[in-house]
Order: C-alpha cells, then structure tokens, then sequence
C-alpha cells in the first residue's frame, strides 16, 4: 500500500487508511498509557502487513480489513480497556496446506 | 420439500445393508476381520470429497482440495465423512460442528450444491465425487467456516424477544390457549444455520439491506405470538421495500431448510398483515 505517493488512492486503499484511523481515534478514548501501547501495536500490524502482503492479494486484503473492522468494533466497547497482541513464530513445515 | 424428502428415503434404502455388515462384522476377533475383509465384502467403496479450502494463514488463490475415504469405514453422513478426514488424512481441515444430529445448526455448508446441515446429509452413494463449499455469498473465515456477523446482526435488529406494554405481576405467567401455542409452530423450530438465507437469490444481491428467509420468519414468530404487545410495532419496523419487499417467493428458503420449515410463507404472512397502500 505504501508505495504510491501523491497518487490516486484506490478504493481498498482508503478503506485501509481509514481503519487505521478508526483505530487511533477508538485509542483516544482509552487510558493515556493503553493509548501508547495500541498505537504502537496497531502501527507495528498495519506496517507489517504492507510489507508482507502481496498488493494484488485482494482476497486477503479484504479479510483483513473485514478482520479489522470486527476488532475495531470491539475496541469501540467502552468496556474494553486495551489491545494487547501475542507474538507466534511458525516454523513452516515443508508441505503446504 | 417433497423431491428434498423423496431422495433422502431412496438414497437410505442401498446404504443401510452395508453399514449393518460393517457393525455385524466389528462383533468378530480383529484379526479374523483382517482376513475376511478383503474377500468378503469386495474391494472397499472409495469416494472422493472435493473441499473447499482456503486458509488466511497461507493466502493464496482459494481451491478445491481432493479426499478419498472408505465409505465402508465411515459413518453415513457428510459431517463423519469430515471428521474421518480431519481425523486421518488432514488435521488442518476447519469446519463448525457440535451437536450431530441437527439441533445446533453449526454444520450448514453447501453440499453438491444444496445448502443443508452435513449431520443430516446423507452421503450421497451415487456420483463420483461429492463437493462441499462454505455457504454460498457469505465471507469465508477459513476453509468451511463462514463470517455471520451480518446475518446475526439481522436477527437482532428484529428483537426477537418478548415485548409487554404492562408486565404482568412478578411470579405471574402470561397465559397463552392451545390455539394460540399452535400458531407458533413451523417458526419456533428455526435453528437458526443461515441455510436458507444465503440460498435466496434475493438475499445475495441485498445482503446488507434485505433482512433474508430466517430473519423474517423469526419477525413474523414474535408478530404471531398471543402474548407479545408490539405487532403493530413489529410490522411498521419491517414495513421497508427492501427489509421485507425483496422477497420475491423463489421459494429457495423452503427447499434448502433442513429442519423442512417455510419461511416463504411466513413471509407472505407479513406480507398480509401489512396495511394495503
């Protein structure tokens, strides 16, 4: 995604940016200190997914966001307090599937 | 419903001696049935499944993935078929499942193209392979596994919960004839697993704005009932040319619902009650 510059943004790419901002705004709402940790993990997720993920992947770009939005709508929850995120390593066997 | 039911029986007749040998011959000592096997009954029944797989965990282009069973070793319904895979060929296979015996609803996938519970699908004995896929125009999770937030979220804007103007006494129930009771029945039994929605074409094309078969017929369950006090309420909120006016009696939801229900025609009942424009 973080390729164009001052391009025309597609339409996934807007919805991208603005689940992002969805995000920073849900983290606003939270303590000062959740505010931090959110922002750092959500910006490590986004970051990290427009590296890995093939731009042309929209099957699984549009699971992600729909992925996103469902985690966003929790995070709206003026009940929830925090984000918090596991760190998994695979060690991908040889057979795929 | 009538041609659903019909084939269900035929298909039961060729099946069942074979499944009564398999129980006859697990009474005998293990290595006699080793030896007998082979002989006996022929060389076993092989029947290919073709499963719909896509995992986000490798995303890649979704595919339908080839798996061949002993259908003499396995139980007669598509949900076991599933099970013996993710027991023995492949654990990584997802799909929901609880209950077996179509109560829960958690097993609605489209089989050779039917919408149906796979614990109430008999495995279809003629055919080369048997193809199974999510429910049709619904987000897929993983493999099987489909994403019904919209359809639940459906069902909730309905309130489907009783609703009194004066709440009787505490300790106090609400009274209800016979007749009354009998009204409710062909709605109260919906299990609620999406079949029928995502087979109406109509449902497809307005997913967002047309509230679908099972949503509805669950409206006109709480529209029908003696004791709730907000009917009229109830019809204005669906009263919408596309909440309730996009079903167009295709009549899909009666054929695909597993527990034989209409909710066509419970439609058509709010369709009725609606004041005339």
């Amino acid at each position: 995604m973080g390729s164009s510059k001052v391009q025309r943004l597609s339409g996934m790419q807007k919805q991208v940016l603005s689940l992002y901002r969805g995000f920073l705004r849900a983290a606003r709402s939270k303590s000062e200190e959740e505010r931090c940790k959110i922002e750092s993990i959500i910006s490590q997720e986004f970051r990290r997914n427009a590296e890995d993920v093939d731009r042309k992947n929209f099957l699984y770009i549009e699971y992600l966001l729909r992925r996103g939005n469902k985690q966003l709508d929790q995070l709206k929850n003026p009940g929830t307090t925090g984000l918090s995120s596991l760190q998994l390593h695979y060690s991908h066997p040889s057979s795929k599937g | 419903m009538a041609t659903g039911l019909l084939k269900r029986a035929a298909q039961r007749l060729p099946s069942s001696p074979g499944f009564k040998l398999a129980l006859l011959r697990a009474h005998a000592s293990e290595a006699q049935a080793q030896q007998v096997e082979p002989k006996a009954r022929g060389t076993p029944t092989l029947k290919t499944f073709q499963i719909y797989r896509w995992s986000p965990e490798n995303p890649s282009k979704p595919e339908l993935k080839d798996y061949q069973i002993n259908l003499k070793e396995c139980g007669p319904m598509v949900l076991d078929a599933l099970i013996k895979i993710k027991n023995e060929i492949d654990p990584s296979l997802t799909f929901r499942r609880s209950c077996r015996e179509g109560i829960c609803g958690s097993c609605a996938m489209n089989i050779d193209g039917c919408n149906g519970l796979a614990c109430l699908t008999k495995i279809p004995s003629e055919g080369a392979a048997t193809t199974i896929t999510p429910l049709p125009h619904m987000f897929v999770i993983k493999d099987l596994v489909v994403d019904m937030t919209n359809f639940y979220n459906q069902y909730k804007s309905i309130e489907p919960w009783l609703k009194r103007k004066n709440p009787p006494e505490p300790g106090k129930e609400i009274l209800q004839s016979k007749k009354e009771r009998e009204k409710l029945d062909g709605m109260y039994e919906c299990i609620l697993c999406a079949c029928c929605s995502t087979s109406c074409p109509s449902y497809w094309w307005n997913p967002e704005s047309y509230l679908g078969p099972a949503a509805l017929l669950h409206a006109n369950r709480w529209i029908s009932d003696s004791r709730d006090e907000y009917t009229k309420e109830r019809l204005d909120a669906i009263n919408d040319e596309f909440k309730l006016y996009r079903c167009h009696t295709i009549l899909n939801c009666a054929r695909a619902c597993p527990k034989g229900l209409n909710p066509g025609k419970q439609i058509s009942h709010i369709k009725s009650l609606q004041p005339k424009a």
